[in-house]
């Protein structure tokens, strides 16, 4: 009875918005109200500099996000994030003292060890066959070793290349960051590879049942490698881009994103699960969190209620629609 | 089979995470400068104990196949409110002691009520809630301070006639209360069934929710037992984000290594003591060596990857590719 009603209602709803995933439809109502709450405050927060401005520090977490959310949706989860991140911007930073060379491959080169970190993470998850949680955590754990070995410790000296500024902080056109250009690139290439290639659809199989998609001739090992590697490298230049908006990178940059990263694929209605989600999601994951920190921020609260606030407004969200059904 | 063959099948993770923190810690005393001496023990059964701690706390998760990513912050909690509670007459520190416990079984309870009532999945929610309780260290001690009664710390982490640690007694009074009553009831079995299959567990009417809760509240005491330590060691309370984060990566390695599985129903927490243990004794090696420091946490980043990979020798046993995919 309430279900026709419900249909009855929603036919009537234009097409987008029928379509829509109820968790995204969340998310975004989270974010107006966010806006709505932030404006109270100060009426700054619907201005289009302060939202340009937060655009720009969500495409940091955009495309890191990106990467964690391919990984979601196999069933998988990469805990690598935090020392892809700094190596990422390490790497970059160190090889641009080498010369004009360096200069010129510092960005590559960045991208290039996280898609190493990332490598290995698939290696072990697809056919060593290590759960992903663990064989993450412990490349996590020798990325960071390697980065305070190559250091010695200390944050190092040497700073990001012009390219690396241009990219974070410059304007290509006029009013709009080029990260926040980037983070749109990097979004529609991933949308067009999740929907409509061979390779995306494999992805989704691989999350709901990964028995079935290699059953179906998938080869499924290979796709994960990928995914994994991809991730990484994402992972590393969303760490190249952050040391370019600092203009150099440091020792423990990359643990402010592990879990904001995670929450906003989730957030945006991914299943952790695997096999469910959609980019635009995503993407209304990562502006919420983003909002989220900074209105947290402008009100000044102290770090330690910052952290409170997050972790009770992810668990609370997670409840509302984030729940895996009962067992019967 | 016979029995004892029988025996040491069901404990051969134990028995091996056994041997490797033996030959590693003869390695290590024989190389130590001051030799096999009762200050050597002490100090690393001090270190080691810490780790014991808040690995046995992941082992009770771990076995109904979940995962407690907020081990290392309920630590880092119950460190700061130890930093404050633990002082005074012994009657004050007594109480100080019950409320830390306390808080640490809230703790827990909190992450079981989430990850089985509201059914959210055990690795983001414990994310989550490992942040909140991060946070409220925080608040506690925004800056590293605070003091604990200095008696009860030096009898605690001291010599007991002068040759036995006193932290190895109390994790033995810890298991023998803990671990060993809970893993011989209905509940133990049922945390452990609820690991091993969850669907048949549930079709044979054995309790699995009210284990799988019991498991992560006494988590939440174990590692508040931790804190205690912790905060009997240093003298202080410090909220720091980054020994949070390394002690809950410690202690899923120190599982690992102690014959745990991380898919649910096998091991005990015996193993991952010796496999704590081990795993600090392979940190120390370091030192008696004589290498740089720096090269701590990629020496320690490595044998844990070795560690977690060799479980992949399970794969040359499989004989039907469709077992890759569990």
């Amino acid at each position: 009875m309430s279900e026709t009603t419900l249909g009855g209602i929603a036919g009537r709803m234009p097409k987008f918005i029928r379509r829509a995933d109820p968790a995204v439809l969340t998310a975004f109502a989270c974010i107006v109200i966010l806006l709505l709450l932030g404006s109270l405050y100060s009426r700054s927060f619907l201005s289009p500099e302060y939202l340009l401005q937060q655009l720009k520090v969500a495409s940091f977490l955009g495309v890191i996000a990106t990467g964690m959310m391919l990984v979601i949706l196999l069933g998988q989860i990469d805990l690598s994030v935090p020392w892809s991140v700094a190596a990422g911007a390490m790497m970059a930073c160190a090889a641009a003292a080498y010369g004009p060379v360096g200069i010129a491959l510092a960005i590559p080169f960045g991208v290039l060890c996280g898609v190493a970190i990332g490598i290995v993470n698939g290696i072990g998850v697809a056919y060593l066959r290590i759960p992903s949680m663990i064989i993450t955590l412990a490349t996590n754990a020798v990325a960071q070793g390697l980065m305070v070995v190559y250091t010695g410790g200390f944050s190092p000296q040497d700073s990001a290349t012009a390219a690396m500024r241009y990219l974070a902080t410059g304007f290509t056109i006029p009013g709009v960051p080029n990260a926040v250009i980037i983070w749109a690139l990097i979004g529609a290439a991933m949308v067009f590879v999740l929907t409509r290639t061979s390779f995306g659809r494999a992805v989704y199989g691989i999350g709901n049942r990964e028995r079935a998609a290699y059953l179906s001739g998938i080869d499924t090992r290979r796709i994960v490698m990928i995914a994994f590697a991809v991730s990484g490298g994402l992972s590393a230049f969303g760490g190249v881009l952050l040391a370019g908006y600092a203009s150099k990178a440091a020792q423990s940059m990359g643990d402010a994103y592990l879990l904001p990263s995670i929450a906003a694929v989730v957030l945006g209605g991914t299943s952790i699960l695997g096999g469910r989600g959609s980019y635009l999601g995503t993407v209304a994951g990562v502006i919420l969190i983003t909002l989220l920190q900074s209105i947290l921020s402008v009100m000044q609260m102290p770090e330690a209620g910052r952290q409170i606030i997050y972790g009770v407004v992810i668990v609370a969200m997670l409840l509302l629609y984030g729940r895996a059904p009962a067992s019967r | 089979m016979k029995d004892w063959r029988y025996l040491l099948a069901e404990q051969r993770g134990t028995l091996l995470a056994l041997g490797i923190f033996i030959v590693m810690f003869i390695i290590y005393t024989t190389n130590h400068p001051a030799g096999f001496t009762a200050n050597v023990v002490q100090t690393a059964a001090n270190k080691g104990v810490l780790l014991a701690f808040v690995a046995m706390a992941q082992t009770l998760v771990v076995i109904t196949a979940g995962i407690d990513l907020s081990v290392g912050m309920i630590l880092l909690l119950t460190n700061c409110l130890a930093s404050w509670l633990v002082v005074g007459t012994p009657l004050e520190t007594t109480l100080g002691v019950i409320a830390v416990l306390a808080a640490g079984l809230v703790c827990g309870a909190i992450n079981g009520a989430i990850v089985i009532y509201g059914r959210l999945q055990p690795i983001v929610a414990t994310i989550a809630t490992g942040a909140v309780y991060y946070g409220i260290g925080l608040l506690l001690r925004p800056f590293p301070g605070g003091s604990v009664n200095e008696d009860l710390a030096d009898a605690l982490t001291g010599k007991l006639f002068d040759v036995i640690p006193t932290s190895l007694v109390a994790l033995l009074v810890v298991v023998l209360v803990v671990w060993v009553p809970f893993s011989r009831s209905e509940f133990g079995r049922a945390a452990y069934a609820a690991g091993s299959s969850e669907t048949a567990a549930y079709m044979s009417g054995v309790p699995i929710r009210r284990g799988k809760f019991i498991a992560y509240a006494l988590a939440g005491v174990l590692a508040s037992v931790g804190g205690l330590f912790l905060t009997f060691f240093t003298y202080t309370g410090e909220a720091a984000y980054a020994s949070g984060n390394s002690y809950t990566l410690f202690s899923i390695a120190a599982v690992v290594l102690g014959g745990v599985s991380l898919f649910g129903g096998k091991g005990s927490a015996i193993g991952a003591i010796f496999g704590a243990l081990a795993f600090r004794t392979i940190g120390d090696l370091l030192f008696v060596f004589d290498f740089d420091p720096l090269w701590q946490p990629l020496f320690q980043g490595v044998i844990l990857l070795i560690a977690v990979s060799l479980g992949a020798f399970a794969l040359f046993r499989v004989r039907n590719r469709l077992e890759w995919f569990l």
